[in-house]
């Protein structure tokens, strides 16, 4: 993996925003967030837009969680941890249905259900709870974009291969349109979502061997 | 009218599982799995907490939340659409019956609260509860459809959970590959599990 070689990181900024993209992925290693990033890759294009909100909301979380980590008293930290994510989460989901309705209208419930997605509460328990506001960004954004790596790989299979399409463009000519590409029915439906993860997982760990579990 | 519900109940539970069909309550349904017996205990709270929350939270909506919804206060409110609070007071909701539910346990059924452990708070944060709520405001349920769909949804669950739990317990014996072990595997298995239960799709009784 090519780390940016810019002045501007130093080293523990950026690891805080790699690790999290093949060494500690969220949904790979830590099983965090795999709720909703399996309904919404059908498509590339639903795929791209929760990955936005999802990073939105995470970096937002992970900020001003690290911001206000000294006054909160542990015994009620995550009643204090799900408002702020929920507040965030609605302003996500009112940008979305005012400018992007039609995408808004198929992500459906599943914006909402951010707010219980386990990578936004488990890097504001885990991270942001210890360290500073910066560091909290390039955390936040190093983990959502492992998040949108699985999501935009599981999305480019699904929907080229479940209806010969990438982003909407046509790529394939369909059989019952006169052309030669009949799709493949189980891409779009659930199970091959978790059988695209279980290979993903797969390649991850025969490449990176210290991953594996025991049985 | 019974069929009416009936039909709704085995929908929920087999056709539109929560876990196999809509990806939810995936965090604690891979993490929970290894063992049948915590598999059942954490469905066993899972089918308690929806059961309750989701007509609750469809009171909520219907009498506070909704547009209109308030005009039993006043005639002053019935152009007030709350709607944007939905998410907030859910999860608040959900969070407080799951705090009350652990507090009534702790006290009257110290047995049942010492089998669940852990796994009470971790409720609160599954998706299942949650989006259980959320495809009830979507489908416009009413009070009792709501509690079936909740109870059915929680049904649904559990079975889906243990069935993966039993399944992960024969895998040791088996020689999966090193880097599909665990996890890998897991999502394999759960897929096929979700083919199994495509079977059910379309059936109305």
């Amino acid at each position: 993996m090519s780390a940016p070689r810019s002045g501007v990181l130093n080293k523990q900024q950026r690891e805080a925003l790699i690790d999290p993209l093949f060494n500690n992925n969220p949904i790979a290693l830590q099983v965090l967030g795999i709720c909703s990033a399996l309904a919404v890759t059908t498509k590339m294009e639903t795929a791209l837009v929760m990955s936005a909100a999802l990073t939105a909301v995470l970096i937002g979380s992970n900020v001003s969680v690290s911001l206000i980590r000294n006054y909160i008293p542990s015994s009620i930290r995550i009643v204090v941890q799900l408002t702020i994510i929920a507040s965030l989460v609605i302003v996500t989901d009112q940008v979305l249905k005012a400018f992007l309705f039609d995408v808004s209208k198929q992500l459906s419930v599943f914006v909402g259900l951010i707010i219980t997605n386990c990578i936004v509460m488990g890097r504001a328990e885990a991270y942001a709870m210890q360290n500073g506001p910066v560091l909290s960004f390039w955390d936040g954004l190093g983990n959502s974009l492992g998040y949108s790596l699985i999501l935009v790989f599981v999305a480019f299979f699904r929907e080229l291969f479940g209806s010969g399409s990438l982003l909407g463009i046509q790529l394939f000519e369909l059989a019952t349109e006169g052309g030669w590409y009949t799709p493949n029915g189980l891409m779009v439906l659930a199970p091959g979502a978790f059988f695209l993860i279980g290979f993903f997982i797969w390649g991850l760990r025969a490449w990176k061997p210290d991953q594996q579990e025991a049985y | 009218m019974i069929e009416h519900y009936l039909s709704l109940a085995v929908k929920a539970m087999f056709v539109e599982n929560m876990a196999l069909a809509f990806f939810l309550g995936m965090c604690s349904f891979l993490a929970v799995s290894k063992k049948v017996e915590t598999a059942i205990g954490l469905g066993g709270a899972v089918i308690f907490v929806l059961g309750i929350t989701c007509p609750l939270n469809q009171l909520i909506y219907k009498y506070l939340l909704a547009e209109g919804a308030l005009s039993w206060l006043s005639a002053d409110f019935a152009t007030v659409d709350l709607s944007f609070l939905t998410f907030l007071s859910f999860i608040g909701t959900i969070a407080a019956m799951v705090q009350i539910v652990e507090m009534g346990l702790d006290r009257y059924a110290p047995v049942l609260y010492n089998a669940l452990g852990v796994f009470l708070p971790l409720i609160a944060v599954n998706c299942a509860i949650l989006g259980a709520s959320l495809f009830m405001v979507e489908r416009d349920y009413t009070f009792v459809e709501a509690s079936v769909y909740g109870i059915g949804n929680g049904i649904g669950w559990l079975l889906a959970v243990v069935a993966l739990a039993a399944l992960r317990e024969k895998m040791r014996y088996s020689n999966v590959p090193p880097g599909l072990r665990g996890l890998g595997i897991t999502f394999v298995l759960t897929g096929l599990m979700a083919i199994g239960f495509m079977a059910f799709a379309g059936i109305q009784l």
